[in-house]
């Protein structure tokens, strides 16, 4: 298993140095347009946050994976994760958001040991599509976690899980030796409590990120060919699948440094702009929360360290109608929000 | 001066070749646009065709076209060395096929 940029004390675990690697070269030197200036071009720029849908909450880092494109950095060596004390402070704000979606996300949210306390305060507050960001393995990864289907049932919880591909290859390249066979047995897990069947409530999505240094294929096929595969080799069933484009961030920008990748990597983003995509890109949106309480644009923004543009900064001096309106921190990552038919963690946006 | 033939840079310029010629130009990419489009082939066997025909052209533009665009409809490398093979194996059924031809003139010319 590979290690998190952080524990390998890598340069880029860094965000002050991502931000550079992204700011200077192909950037500084004119050959590529700043994301600003782009968006400039179509009077888009400053980008301003919209009336809140999402609220995105980070209940830590620590995952049981080292997947070699996470923009968190995750990893079981990573030790931030949230505080019964913060969800707590969570828990106010859920209970008095305008919010739409809770989105629970890590790491691997079920790794934080208040985490089922915390799903069941926060299902009480009846937000209508309440997510939970499962990796899956962690289903099969303990024991413990054996009944999680279960538990996601008893809380009426949207389930989107990770899934890179529909074969073995090309899953466990991406994601380690072992990871698409704990995966499968999840998925048939899920199902097995209703999870994902054609008319059920219970929803359960899947997330394709490409497994290297190109961008996501046309979500509605790559939807019908995941379907057509899952049912005929494992008789899987799911009900969306949301194509993400790999932000050039963390391990996903290290990767692309290392194979050489980087700069054909920002021209194809640069490339597939699409001005459309600008004006629903989650950011505008969606408000994300860290482990430690602090605001963020974006998970993007949160991995980072580019903090929301607001006197209001942390979960303990939370206020949505201060929120509304601010400016969002954008930096040239963002290309990967708005190439092709746009990107966000609810997949495609045009 | 230019020291090789092809420059992959070259490939993003491609939709230059309108410059000089506006009318055929667009009716080529027109034309180009609606081949690939989903039809009684989906756009995932149209993407392996022009991966297998790259290859035979030996156009290394669309060869690293189509093997980009494979990998993002998500196309398995093993999917794309087997239509290459189709590619290679209709080159090669095509020369030998020809072999029918020298036979015939063989046995056309000896005693």
């Amino acid at each position: 298993m590979i290690k998190s940029l952080h524990k390998r004390k890598s340069d880029l675990a860094n965000s002050n140095r991502q931000l550079e690697i992204l700011s200077n070269g192909i950037f500084q030197n004119g050959d590529l347009p700043k994301f600003k200036d782009k968006i400039a071009e179509t009077g888009q720029f400053p980008l301003k946050a919209k009336k809140l849908e999402i609220l995105q909450i980070n209940v830590g880092y620590m995952c049981n994976q080292v997947c070699e494109h996470c923009h968190v950095d995750a990893g079981p060596d990573r030790k931030e994760i949230m505080t019964r004390e913060t969800m707590k402070q969570c828990l106010e704000v859920i209970k008095n958001t305008g919010a739409h979606t809770l989105d629970l996300t890590g790491g691997a949210p079920e790794m934080n040991p208040d985490f089922r306390w915390f799903v069941d305060e926060a299902s009480k507050a009846g937000i209508k599509d309440f997510i939970v960001r499962s990796n899956l393995t962690i289903i099969r990864a303990n024991k413990k976690y054996y009944d999680l289907p279960e538990f996601f049932k008893q809380h009426n919880v949207h389930v989107i899980s990770s899934m890179p591909h529909w074969t073995k290859g090309k899953t466990d390249k991406q994601r380690g030796d072992g990871v698409f066979d704990k995966s499968i047995q999840a998925l048939k897990d899920l199902n097995a409590v209703g999870y994902g069947i054609p008319d059920s409530d219970l929803r359960l999505d899947l997330v394709y990120n490409p497994s290297g240094a190109f961008l996501p294929g046309n979500q509605a096929s790559m939807e019908k060919d995941f379907k057509k595969a899952l049912k005929e080799d494992f008789d899987i069933h799911f009900h969306n699948l949301f194509a993400i484009t790999n932000l050039p961030i963390a391990r996903f920008l290290d990767y692309l440094i290392a194979s050489e990748n980087y700069e054909d990597y920002m021209y194809s983003l640069v490339e597939a702009y699409n001005p459309a995509a600008v004006k629903n890109v989650m950011c505008t949106n969606t408000l994300s929360i860290s482990w430690d309480g602090y605001l963020y644009d974006c998970d993007f923004n949160q991995m980072l360290n580019l903090p929301v543009n607001s006197n209001v900064k942390h979960i303990s001096e939370y206020n949505e109608e201060l929120l509304d309106g601010r400016t969002i921190t954008i930096s040239q990552h963002c290309y990967g929000c708005t190439a092709g038919a746009g990107s966000s963690c609810q997949g495609s946006v045009t | 001066m230019q020291k090789t033939y092809y420059d992959p840079a070259d490939l993003k310029k491609f939709g230059k070749i309108t410059e000089w010629n506006e009318e055929l130009g667009t009716k080529f990419f027109d034309y180009y646009g609606k081949v690939f489009e989903e039809g009684k082939l989906s756009a995932r066997e149209k993407s392996l065709i022009a991966l297998a025909v790259a290859h035979t052209e030996q156009c290394p533009y669309c060869i690293d076209a189509y093997t980009q665009d494979g990998l993002q409809r998500g196309i398995t490398k093993e999917e794309m060395m087997e239509a290459l093979h189709v590619g290679a194996a209709i080159k090669a059924g095509a020369t030998l096929v020809h072999g029918v031809q020298m036979m015939n003139k063989v046995n056309k010319l000896e005693m």
